[in-house]
């Protein structure tokens, strides 16, 4: 379990990012922080392994206030992905993946069996494994990063947009992934993007942010859909959009789903 | 200083000598490197080549290339042309390699919207190119000039007269004054050259003052000190 | 005789490749210098660059120290060093290294920096510790330029070591400005023609270095 109490942050310009922010986040779910840039989300998820330490408040793991841990510590104990996979360029791909291994202390060739595990379990060769990430697609970059998220199996998994910089059909495919191995390996995720499709696809519990890390409204997808806070709740999930006020319409026997612009998007099963 | 008062004569000529001796090389060596940078810049494939036989020029040391020039060009030992054309080979060899980041350093898309809106070759480089290409050209003429001040001292070696001559006397009488105020005075003229190339730009590209991060004075100094051939992107020769 | 011809001549002499004065003492002398000088000016520059590239500390102060340095005139250096300690190794040593930290300085610095903020960043959200960070990411991926560097500062200690014969200094600088004196132009052409082969040979050694440094990775990259 992961607790925001009370979290303020004013960085050093004297931008103030977050202010007065709780929440909790339950254990073994898919916590998504969605909002415009600016709202204070990658803020917040950089808390959690104490890449930003709060000016404000405290952030605890399981009762523990991370500021009494070791950064160095905390942070290889804790899994993170970014957008652009943040890889480092000059080792190959296999290396890369056993990097917090290797950190922690274990010895190569026991770090190198694991890392390539992991490489099978996102769904990558064991021939990219020799590879330098430059070598590799987008899509397969972003793999190699949560396979090396996930390499040392930590309990909390962060990501930050990991899926911003690929195309569309790509992150399809990556999101879709990450609900496979989410649904094999049960983490705690914290999930930070600016695409609400991309937020209710993955998320077990939503965190709609507004400018300065405020709460808009906290849900399951479907509660924020059925009973939305407000208009910029309504706004933001786009609920005055044509795209998500659907209706069923019959034709020739079928139940055909149908958008406030009468054009037909899919069918009931 | 009252030896300085006292041989004031002495040093002002010393010091236009040596004002003339610097100038040349950057003004000439700019003209030449401008069409050399924007050549390799356009021309991808010969650019390594082009860039690898500038940088050559620039690792002869300097002192042996003022004893070698003469025999090579057929100059007079002790003529200031020998001092002229080795500082200019220098200035070739610094410029042309930021000329051709310079003009790299423009925006395809500029250029694009340009060539889009009907702008003919020729006048796309001289009305385009050129001035946007201006504040990098700038900041590369910039570090051309002082070592080109600092550089006209070595002259003195082979009995080209400068300011460098007030070292080579001072040393041989024992006189640490002279050679202070020779140091003294280059690097004046060093600064004086550098505000004139700084007025020069502000004149001629008023628009580049609002966007000064285009010539970070860090990349300059690196760029310079690292000596090119080894930008991130590893084209060392 | 042509200078050509007396110039071969005097290379073809014994006495030229023999003795204190013979080019090899000559040479030893001369890369004996710039070792020391590039050695020590290292010392200086290579720690305190690794310090401000990684924490962007200093960093104007060290920008304006290279300038500075930039504009003074080396032979006005030389000679004023030379005044104020005397004679023997310790004035134009003291020189040499002067004018090596700039570029050695600038090197290192723009190196590190060099490095992708976000794979810095990336780096230490995994876990490592901020010299784990300098030694295994941020000196890796920067040691072509690091290493430029060093080859810029080698040139100008070969370069200014020559000029550095003035002072009384050994090396191959001696057959120019002993040329000088004695009006033998052979000699002192001949002296030039080997610091010149020196000067490429050395940075065509350092050339090599750095291609080796630049992986299969960075080329990739760009």
């Amino acid at each position: 379990m992961i607790e925001y109490r009370q979290i303020s942050k004013t960085f050093d310009d004297g931008t103030q990012a977050v202010r007065e922010f709780d929440l909790t986040i339950p254990s073994r779910t898919t916590t998504v922080f969605v909002g415009s840039s600016g709202c204070g989300k990658t803020t917040l998820l950089r808390m959690v392994n104490r890449m930003v330490d709060p000016s404000v408040g405290q952030v605890l793991i399981d009762d523990e206030d991370v500021a009494t841990r070791n950064k160095v510590e905390l942070r290889r104990s804790i899994g993170y992905v970014m957008q652009h996979a943040g890889l480092l360029p000059h080792r190959t791909v296999v290396d890369n993946v056993a990097t917090v291994l290797r950190l922690n202390g274990v010895g190569k060739t026991q770090a190198h069996e694991r890392a390539l595990e992991v490489l099978t379990t996102v769904g990558l060769e064991e021939s990219h494994a020799r590879r330098y990430p430059s070598q590799l697609s987008g899509g397969q970059q972003q793999r190699v990063g949560v396979a090396r998220g996930l390499a040392a199996d930590p309990n909390i998994l962060l990501m930050d947009e990991p899926f911003g910089a690929v195309d569309p059909i790509v992150r399809e495919e990556l999101q879709g992934e990450l609900q496979r191995l989410q649904r094999e390996l049960d983490k705690t995720i914290v999930f930070v993007t600016h695409d609400i499709d991309e937020a209710f696809a993955l998320g077990d519990q939503i965190v709609i942010l507004k400018k300065g890390g405020e709460i808009a409204q906290v849900g399951a997808p479907a509660d924020i859909l059925a009973a939305p806070a407000d208009d910029f709740v309504r706004s933001f999930v786009g609920l005055d959009k044509a795209t998500r006020t659907l209706r069923v319409e019959e034709r020739d026997g079928r139940s055909l789903v149908v958008d406030g612009n009468g054009r037909a998007t899919g069918v009931l099963a | 200083m009252t030896w300085a008062w006292e041989n004031r004569e002495l040093v002002l000529e010393l010091f236009w000598r040596h004002a003339w001796l610097s100038a040349i090389p950057v003004v000439v060596g700019g003209l030449l490197a401008v069409p050399v940078g924007w050549f390799s810049h356009r021309n991808p494939r010969l650019r390594g080549g082009v860039l690898a036989l500038v940088s050559l020029l620039y690792t002869v040391p300097s002192l042996p290339l003022l004893v070698i020039l003469p025999l090579v060009i057929g100059t007079g030992f002790l003529s200031p042309l020998n001092v002229l054309i080795a500082l200019t080979i220098y200035a070739v060899a610094i410029m042309a390699r930021t000329a051709n980041d310079a003009f790299g350093s423009v925006s395809p898309a500029v250029l694009d919207a340009a060539r889009a809106t009907g702008y003919a070759p020729a006048r796309l480089a001289f009305t385009v190119e050129l001035p946007l290409a201006g504040p990098v050209l700038l900041a590369g003429l910039r570090v051309v000039s002082v070592s080109t001040v600092s550089l006209v001292s070595i002259g003195a070696l082979i009995g080209v007269s400068s300011l460098g001559s007030l070292f080579t006397d001072g040393y041989q009488r024992d006189f640490t004054t002279e050679i202070v105020v020779g140091i003294v005075a280059t690097v004046v003229l060093a600064l004086l050259f550098d505000a004139v190339l700084v007025l020069l730009g502000r004149l001629a590209m008023p628009w580049a003052r609002s966007q000064r991060s285009v010539t970070p004075t860090q990349g300059r100094w690196a760029a310079f000190f690292t000596r090119g051939g080894v930008s991130a992107g590893g084209d060392a020769l | 005789m042509s200078v050509l011809s007396e110039t071969i001549d005097w290379f073809s002499r014994s006495s030229t490749w023999s003795g204190n004065d013979g080019i090899p003492h000559r040479l030893v002398e001369h890369l004996g210098y710039t070792a020391l000088t590039v050695g020590i000016a290292a010392v200086v520059a290579v720690p305190l660059g690794l310090y401000i590239g990684h924490t962007g500390r200093l960093r104007g102060l060290a920008v304006a120290f290279t300038g500075a340095v930039r504009a003074l005139p080396t032979l006005g250096l030389l000679t004023w060093f030379a005044l104020l300690v005397g004679l023997g190794l310790t004035a134009p040593i003291t020189a040499l290294v002067l004018l090596a930290v700039p570029p050695l300085l600038a090197g290192v610095y723009s190196g590190v920096e060099s490095v992708d903020q976000r794979t810095v960043d990336a780096a230490r959200a995994q876990g490592m510790t901020e010299i784990q960070i300098l030694t295994r990411v941020e000196v890796p991926l920067g040691l072509s330029i690091i290493l430029g560097g060093l080859r810029s500062a080698t040139l100008q200690v070969v370069a200014t070591a020559t000029v550095g014969a003035f002072i009384g200094l050994g090396g191959l600088g001696r057959y120019i400005i002993d040329g000088q004196r004695s009006s033998d132009y052979p000699q002192m052409l001949g002296g030039s023609l080997v610091v010149v082969v020196l000067a490429l040979l050395l940075d065509g050694a350092w050339a090599i270095a750095q291609s080796l440094t630049s992986g299969r990775h960075t080329r990739v990259l760009v």
